[in-house]
């Protein structure tokens, strides 16, 4: 029992994590039809200017600030780096091509992706990174009961997760861009008789959807896993997975989605195999496509008529 | 009988959909408070006209002239901004909002939406408020066209642009529909209506125009295009 519910607990923080970046893909797919593949790689960015940040801050051994600060500063400055670095991949990869065909945009986002990656190459080496955060942030923190221990970093990163899934709920809920938003997603030519400025919708959405990500890639290092040019790749595939398996366009379903595959990841490890987790956790999008084509949640069909 | 300022002016529009002509040499005018008609049959460039007005389509010549100014360049929202609002054809509620979201979208141009300017769509179609929560695409037609309405009011527009105000609506829905508009036009809301059914537009218009394969044919009063040989035979008459 204690150990299910372990992991349980540890399935929904990497689920938390695989939702912001499915959110990501969702919200530019809603408004654009375009399949951000760059995505993973905006967070690897996040990882890496948290990385950087809590470096510049005195690092982990002698933080200049309380650590909660540092920890504050390294969100916010990633996220706001990974938000502008989504305004220009819009600007220069996605605009230029808004009335072409709709590969085009998927091979562009694909070259995106490679440079990404590969600046990242040339200016942080291949040397992996680690957080340290063990040694800032004590493993004695956190709380247990029946049993099933939550170490402070990982409370600490389902809670955040959470907010900023409900914040970002809010967000395109109740404010006028949010509206805005979804009023483009349904349909785009009504927006503009309404008087909306979608280009300045799209920069918002994507800004939104890449500070997520660079919150997410923030969250991986927390959570002790490795920071390096590469790092996109896995978990931007399952970030989309969560997208379509929730159903894409739909954000309700990315967030379902994410934790899902979280949770079914983290079971597979625990109880059937930690090297065919993958394995796993690409059957059930399998298994979602071939029952339910349009996602758990999502309602039209994918290709418009 | 007040002093005519003329609020929307196109001149000489010429607009093509590719290599395709659609309209030549357009002129048309909408005074300050003045409710006009512009009627025709099937692809006559009605809609063209509409959409050419509002910058969804861009003339190869011509000028449009709006609240004193040039608009002819302007995109869109620039224009709505300026004064402009439309009730689409087919309406193009946001289905999956609800009432009161679809209204406050109308008044994106003006920020956060007003509370008295919700009350007062509220106050023109007691229904919506009742159904404020409801989401737009589980509406009946003429609630969803009440929305279209009250969604173009919230921006406080200069002029109503409405698009096929009677299309999909049963007979009985047709006729409060122009009773509405009707309603409007005695509150002072310029509108230009494009519409089909010349009957029912020329009945509640100031001044109308018959629009044919792209061509303005005939202009005047109201009640002069209704008594006209030429329109009765070829739209009335039926």
């Amino acid at each position: 029992m204690s150990y299910l519910g372990q992991q349980l607990v540890n399935g929904l923080t990497l689920g938390g994590v695989y939702a912001l970046i499915a959110l990501g893909y969702t919200l530019v797919y809603g408004v654009l039809q375009i399949l951000n593949f760059a995505h993973g790689d905006v967070y690897m960015v996040g990882a890496f200017i948290g990385f950087f940040v809590m470096v510049g801050l005195g690092g982990p051994l002698a933080p200049s600030v309380p650590v909660a600060i540092m920890v504050l500063i390294m969100f916010l400055v990633a996220m706001l780096g990974t938000g502008l670095l989504g305004i220009v991949i819009e600007r220069f990869a996605y605009r230029p091509l808004r009335n072409s065909t709709r590969i085009a945009p998927l091979i562009s986002a694909l070259g995106v992706s490679i440079l990404l990656q590969n600046a990242a190459l040339l200016l942080f080496s291949a040397n992996i990174r680690t957080y340290d955060t063990s040694s800032y942030i004590p493993s004695t923190l956190g709380f247990s009961f029946a049993d099933i221990t939550i170490d402070g970093v990982r409370l600490f990163v389902l809670v955040l997760s959470i907010a900023l899934m409900f914040g970002l709920a809010r967000w395109v809920n109740t404010t006028q861009v949010g509206r805005a938003m979804r009023a483009i997603a349904y349909d785009r030519d009504a927006a503009v008789m309404m008087g909306i400025d979608v280009d300045k919708v799209i920069r918002w959405t994507f800004f939104v959807s890449a500070a997520l990500a660079g919150a997410a890639g923030v969250m991986n290092g927390l959570l002790l896993r490795g920071v390096s040019n590469g790092m996109g790749l896995v978990p931007g595939l399952k970030g989309f997975t969560a997208a379509v398996i929730g159903g894409i366009g739909s954000i309700p379903g990315a967030m379902l989605g994410g934790l899902l595959l979280g949770v079914v990841e983290s079971l597979a490890q625990g109880y059937l195999s930690t090297n065919f987790s993958d394995t796993i956790t690409f059957a059930l999008l399998i298994v979602v496509m071939l029952l339910k084509p349009n996602g758990l949640l999502g309602k039209r069909a994918i290709v418009k008529a | 009988m007040s002093e005519k300022k003329p609020l929307l002016e196109i001149s000489n529009i010429d607009t093509y959909y590719g290599v395709i002509h659609i309209l030549q040499q357009v002129n048309l005018r909408v005074d300050e408070g003045e409710l006009v008609c512009l009627l025709g049959g099937n692809a006559c460039g009605k809609s063209t006209t509409l959409k050419t007005i509002l910058g969804m389509v861009k003339p190869k010549v011509g000028k449009i002239m709006f609240a004193g100014e040039d608009v002819t360049h302007q995109n869109t929202p620039a224009r709505v901004k300026l004064g402009m609002a439309v009730v689409p054809e087919n309406r193009r509620l946001f289905g999956p909002m609800t009432v009161l979201e679809n209204l406050k979208i109308g008044a994106y141009v003006r920020g956060e939406a007003a509370q008295e300017d919700l009350e007062r769509v509220y106050d023109l179609f007691p229904k919506l408020k009742e159904r404020s929560s409801q989401l737009a695409g589980t509406l009946s037609g003429g609630e969803q066209q009440m929305v279209a309405v009250g969604r173009a009011l919230m921006s406080h527009p200069r002029l109503i642009l409405m698009d096929e105000p009677s299309m999909g609506l049963a007979p009985k829905l047709v006729e409060q529909s122009f009773e509405m508009i009707a309603n409007l036009h005695s509150q002072g809301v310029s509108m230009l209506i494009v519409e089909q059914n010349a009957n029912m537009a020329l009945s509640v218009a100031d001044r109308g125009y018959v629009l044919q394969t792209g061509r303005i044919v005939l202009e005047g009063e109201a009640k002069e295009l209704a008594g006209h040989e030429e329109l009765r035979r070829a739209y009335l008459g039926r």
